[in-house]
């Protein structure tokens, strides 16, 4: 209790009715200042190179990074839960190479396509069954499906394989133009998965539930829910993006290269966090996420355009990252004061 | 006999011994040393010498996770590490002269123990989750690591430098004298002190620990600032042993072959007790394996299968649950009838630190 909380009540102020507001919309918050932060960037990127608000330019930014978007997408299913996948990039390198592989072997893209998705979807499901039913720490349970699926992509192959199918590439060379926007199979792939997303967690019981084990596990237990099943769900869907990331990025790149994806994990755990969703869980928006990839990729495509070394991206990436992470801190430190 | 049995050492001191019976069973000159010129040679000195870096990281993780925390940095960390040195090294007029190898290893030791501070600044005084507070370094620090050396990978020649990886002193590698001293230190400033209970107290939590007059802040600091040393220590071993400063490949992974060397030596990742005896063994172990993956003619890319593999036998050993349902096996097989299985969820007493007590949990 400090002094100001004691005098507050008395007088309820502009500063009262403020806190009352933060207070009741305490999560959408963060994912409001990731907006702003991309509003910001584009507006000052537009003043500073003239032709960066151009349909061209934003069409470019949402396919270059559509694998991201559906990795992040995957992955704010399970930081929901209160866990995290570390396992994302890998597994998305796995499939890739695992299609590329299999495409070139001469299965058709119609078998290949589901087995990726699978290979994607059983390791998830081993890291949720570890950490569900083995109390294994998420950290660790994903840290094992990352060495996994590093490992299994070079099973697969040692080198990267061209892929020939032309289903597969067309996913990436057809467009659909409007005007001078444009969009191909990968990036409405990619807007598909958010649509999803943010239908499943915001709209179905399932989604309710996941908000529920976030928000305290034991409640949610308490309550009847089903914990086990959903938090094991949340896992395997989020190696399902993983393996459609996979897809789109070797549809994206031609070809799969084990070595795909190295260090994704971990732009797609700061695209989610600079999306608001707290990493502490049960708070957070799937579209946030979206928000924080094309925040991701706007810096990304500043440094490109400013001619600047491509090692700042990691940097302010880093700096963004703490940034959020000290306002989430604050907002919870505010939201436990009140309680 | 059953004390020496449950003692927590016996399951990692096994798995290494097992390794090492399996090695030399399937080529006897495993454990063969041979002299030459007064130096000793073979694959278990290779080992020795290799497992230094990785040594030395994950003792510092080993504190980290004591106090229930992680370093995700360290990697980056050896990069930076490695590039600073090595860019004095290549900026100064005489490489090869001692003067500069010193000055050059103080700037990249004050760099990184920087580094760490900042870690432990952001975990016990921001306070916020490990995971993340590391994770931002762990991102940006290869960035700040590839602005040092222009985005190049910097390489230059200095014999004393080279010294510090390759060379030998009294017949063994200098680079085990490196990390046996780490050791012994961290072994030394634990366990012979007070510290290391302290760690302990503030691992198991932070809360109560404060409460009871322990500097929980100061020691959460000094977990993170000494991991960020060691690890540039690491880091200036990985530089001089191939005398290149390669801001992407330093380090790469290195954060999660520590966290599993912990944990395979019995650390539980939920802090509050911890064995540097047991980082050692796990060390060695990760090291042998590697060099028995190698042996059998499997590429190295494809050696995370193993290592995957390996962590999930070691958790799934660890894990409380399997504990739990094995003894309820053996408990139902003694008596089928007359006695009730143990409730599901009570832990051996060894496995105390690793079931967290509800309380903790949803503070």
């Amino acid at each position: 209790m400090t002094a100001d909380q004691l005098i507050a009540p008395a007088r309820p102020t502009l500063r009262e009715r403020y806190d009352t507001y933060m207070s009741r919309h305490a999560a959408l918050m963060p994912t409001f200042a990731a907006i702003a932060i991309l509003i910001l960037l584009l507006i000052g990127a537009q003043f500073a190179f003239g032709n960066f608000i151009a349909p061209r330019n934003l069409s470019a930014l949402l396919l270059n990074n559509a694998y991201l978007i559906i990795l992040a997408v995957g992955l704010t299913f399970v930081i929901l839960t209160g866990g995290i996948d570390l396992s994302v990039g890998s597994v998305m390198a796995f499939t890739g190479i695992l299609c590329a592989k299999l495409l070139a072997d001469g299965l058709p893209a119609i078998v290949a396509v589901p087995i990726m998705l699978l290979g994607g979807a059983a390791i998830g499901l081993l890291i949720g069954v570890l950490v569900q039913y083995f109390d294994v720490q998420p950290f660790i349970a994903s840290l094992a499906g990352l060495f996994l699926a590093r490992g299994l992509a070079f099973v697969v192959s040692l080198s990267s394989i061209k892929v020939e199918d032309p289903a597969v590439l067309w996913l990436q060379r057809t467009r659909f133009t409007v005007g001078d926007w444009y969009l191909t199979p990968t990036g409405i792939l990619a807007l598909l998965v958010v649509a999803v997303g943010v239908y499943v967690t915001q709209w179905t019981r399932f989604g309710r539930t996941i908000y529920a084990i976030g928000g305290n596990e034991q409640s949610a237990r308490l309550m009847g829910l089903p914990v086990a099943r959903t938090k094991v769900l949340a896992y395997v869907l989020c190696g399902l993006c993983s393996g459609l990331a996979g897809l789109v990025l070797t549809a994206y790149s031609g070809a799969g290269y084990p070595l795909n994806g190295v260090g994704t994990e971990l732009d797609a755990i700061a695209a989610v966090v600079i999306g608001g969703t707290l990493l502490t869980g049960g708070s957070g928006y799937v579209l946030g996420s979206l928000v924080g990839v094309l925040v991701y990729g706007v810096i990304k495509t500043i440094i490109a355009f400013e001619g600047a070394d491509p090692s700042w991206t990691r940097i302010i990436i880093g700096a963004l990252l703490l940034l959020f992470v000290v306002v989430q801190r604050v907002i919870v430190a505010r939201s436990e004061r009140r309680r | 006999m059953k004390k020496l049995l449950t003692h927590r050492l016996v399951w990692p001191i096994a798995a290494l011994i097992t390794l090492i019976v399996i090695n030399t069973i399937a080529r006897p000159q495993f454990i063969s040393v041979t002299v030459r010129d007064g130096q000793l040679y073979g694959p278990l000195i290779d080992i020795l010498r290799n497992s230094a870096p990785l040594m030395l990281v994950a003792l510092g993780m080993t504190i980290v996770i004591a106090t229930r925390g992680i370093d995700l940095s360290v990697g980056a960390i050896m990069a930076v590490s490695g590039a600073v040195a090595l860019t004095v090294i290549d900026a100064s007029g005489s490489p090869g002269s001692l003067g500069t190898v010193f000055v050059a290893l103080l700037v990249a030791l004050l760099v990184s123990l920087v580094l760490g501070s900042w870690n432990g600044l952001l975990v016990s005084v921001l306070g916020i989750q490990p995971i993340i507070a590391t994770l931002v370094l762990m991102l940006a620090g290869r960035g700040i690591a590839l602005l040092i050396t222009d985005g190049f990978i910097t390489t230059v020649t200095s014999a004393p430098y080279k010294f510090i990886a390759t060379g030998y002193l009294i017949g063994l590698p200098f680079a085990l004298f490196i990390s046996a001293a780490a050791v012994a230190v961290i072994a030394v400033i634990e366990r012979r002190t007070a510290l290391g209970m302290l760690t302990e107290a503030v691992g198991i939590n932070p809360a109560a620990s404060r409460l009871a007059g322990v500097r929980a802040r100061g020691i959460i600091f000094g977990a993170y600032a000494a991991s960020g040393l060691l690890a540039g220590m690491a880091g200036i071993l990985y530089s001089s042993n191939i005398m290149a400063a390669d801001a992407n490949a330093t380090g790469q992974y290195i954060e999660l072959y520590a966290i599993l060397a912990v944990v395979l030596g019995g650390t539980s990742l939920m802090g509050g007790k911890f064995t540097i005896a047991g980082t050692v063994v796990g060390v060695f172990t990760i090291q042998t394996l590697e060099s028995t993956i190698l042996f059998l003619g499997v590429p190295s890319a494809q050696a995370p299968v193993f290592f995957a593999v390996v962590v999930i036998v070691v958790v799934l050993v660890q894990s409380p649950r399997l504990h739990a349902f094995v003894r309820g096996l053996f408990a139902r097989r003694r008596s089928s009838s007359d006695a009730a299985p143990p409730p599901p969820t009570a832990p051996k007493p060894t496995d105390a630190p690793q079931t967290p007590a509800p309380a903790e949990v949803a503070s």
